[in-house]
């Protein structure tokens, strides 16, 4: 047993695990954040998707102890007390799930794409970043036009700071 | 997944120190193949020895004309590199269209030509660009280095540091995506460099990714998509699988390589 020390969320976590033990694995059932979603398990439907050190990955396919010493932000932390972020909004606003299993990992992948591109993304560019997520109810849709609606929003509030 | 022990490398002298002592074990970049075949149990490295965190190999680094990009670099990072764009922008778009964005967080340049699976995109990058490939303990040109269907010149425990090459006077390249895995069915790079026109395929070949003499030779007298209408690219050496038969990857080869020369910049 290793033992794995990670940032999530904004909080030093540590446990036991297996070298060989996935980081989703880990997240849901050392950690007990279960938001995180395991969807396909061959790195291909992005239910899992977190952020490592600020980038988008998929957590089912690198292993926790590959993640030990960086920092994690997964579903659970993005809403502020009580407040919903924008991304999330927008997807409750504009019906972007149905079943919601690929929710976490779309919102993931969409605040991601937003602190990349955000200001810049259009139609086409929010697709291309959809990429590495599936959705089997909503035909994307009401997704693209969520992350559209949250990326505008968010803007607006950054010029709001400035 | 079969157990294994997980090493993580401080230094490339640490790396090979690490392998040597553990016969069984491989090299871990970004793990976008490497873990997911260990998922479906088709590999069991006994060890696992990280390359991500070794600072010496990551990173681009652009000298006048000449790029040297470290192996553990990160697609994303080739893709999103504003000094490469401007000297060899079809080595960003080729990056920035492997897998998909979370792939392109983690995946490497050097994890992906070591283990040339023969639908990457980047081996055929780096043979139409003439690269020097950098290792732990020599330097390998790419036609030397990818030898077949995983296959490269790699010895026992040798390690990829970086890779090199002189950003060519235009490059394009044309991918054909298998729609569900992102994979090239056939992918074409092409590129007018000083030592001469090179087009490389993958995707395609039974082999691996190969050059084709016939479109280089027909670059060389006239740099345009027209010049490729009547060179004959022979279906025997290209591959037949459920996605596509030889003689429809023969036909992609030629409309991605138009419209890699199109698209040339």
């Amino acid at each position: 047993m290793t033992k794995v020390t990670l940032t999530v969320n904004g909080r030093a976590m540590s446990g036991e695990c297996e070298d060989r033990t996935l980081l989703v694995h880990f997240i849901r059932e050392k950690l007990g954040l279960t938001g995180t979603h395991v969807g396909c398990d061959t790195t291909q439907c992005g239910a899992c998707v977190i952020h490592m050190d600020g980038l988008s990955v998929k957590s089912c396919s690198i292993l926790a102890v590959q993640a030990s010493g960086s920092t994690i932000t997964t579903i659970e932390g993005l809403a502020g007390q009580g407040e919903l972020h924008p991304v999330q909004a927008a997807f409750k606003e504009h019906h972007g799930l149905q079943c919601g299993f690929c929710t976490p990992g779309m919102v993931m992948t969409a605040v991601d794409l937003i602190n990349r591109e955000g200001g810049t993304l259009t139609e086409e560019t929010v697709r291309a970043g959809l990429e590495g997520n599936i959705c089997r109810c909503t035909g994307y849709h009401n997704i693209v036009k969520a992350i559209l609606a949250a990326d505008a929003e968010m803007a607006t509030g950054r010029q709001a700071a400035e | 997944m079969y157990a294994t022990s997980y090493h993580r490398a401080s230094s490339v002298e640490d790396a090979v120190k690490l392998k040597s002592a553990n016969e069984e074990g491989k090299y871990l970049s970004g793990g976008m193949t490497l873990i997911s075949t260990m998922k479906q149990r088709l590999a069991a490295p006994s060890d696992l020895i990280d390359l991500r965190h070794i600072p010496a190999i990551r990173g681009i680094r652009i000298e006048g004309r000449k790029v040297t990009i470290g192996a553990a670099t990160p697609h994303a990072d080739v893709a999103a590199s504003r000094e490469l764009a401007a000297i060899c922008p079809a080595i960003c778009k080729l990056a920035g269209h492997i897998g998909d964005p979370h792939v392109r967080h983690m995946g490497t340049i050097g994890g992906s030509i070591a283990n040339n699976d023969p639908a990457a995109d980047y081996p055929a990058g780096l043979l139409g660009l003439g690269a020097t490939i950098v290792t732990d303990r020599r330097s390998l040109s790419a036609d030397d280095f990818f030898t077949g269907l995983f296959e490269t010149a790699l010895e026992e425990g040798e390690m990829v540091t970086s890779v090199t090459f002189d950003a060519p006077e235009k490059a394009g390249y044309a991918k054909f995506n298998n729609p569900a895995s992102r994979f090239a069915m056939t992918g074409v790079f092409v590129a007018k460099t000083a030592g001469g026109v090179r087009v490389a395929v993958t995707g395609a070949g039974s082999s691996g990714v190969f050059r084709h003499p016939g479109f280089e030779q027909a670059l060389a007298s006239n740099w345009s998509p027209d010049a490729l209408s009547n060179v004959v690219v022979d279906a025997s050496n290209l591959m037949s699988d459920l996605h596509a038969n030889a003689e429809y990857r023969a036909n992609l080869v030629k409309v991605m390589a138009k419209r890699a020369v199109a698209s040339a910049g």
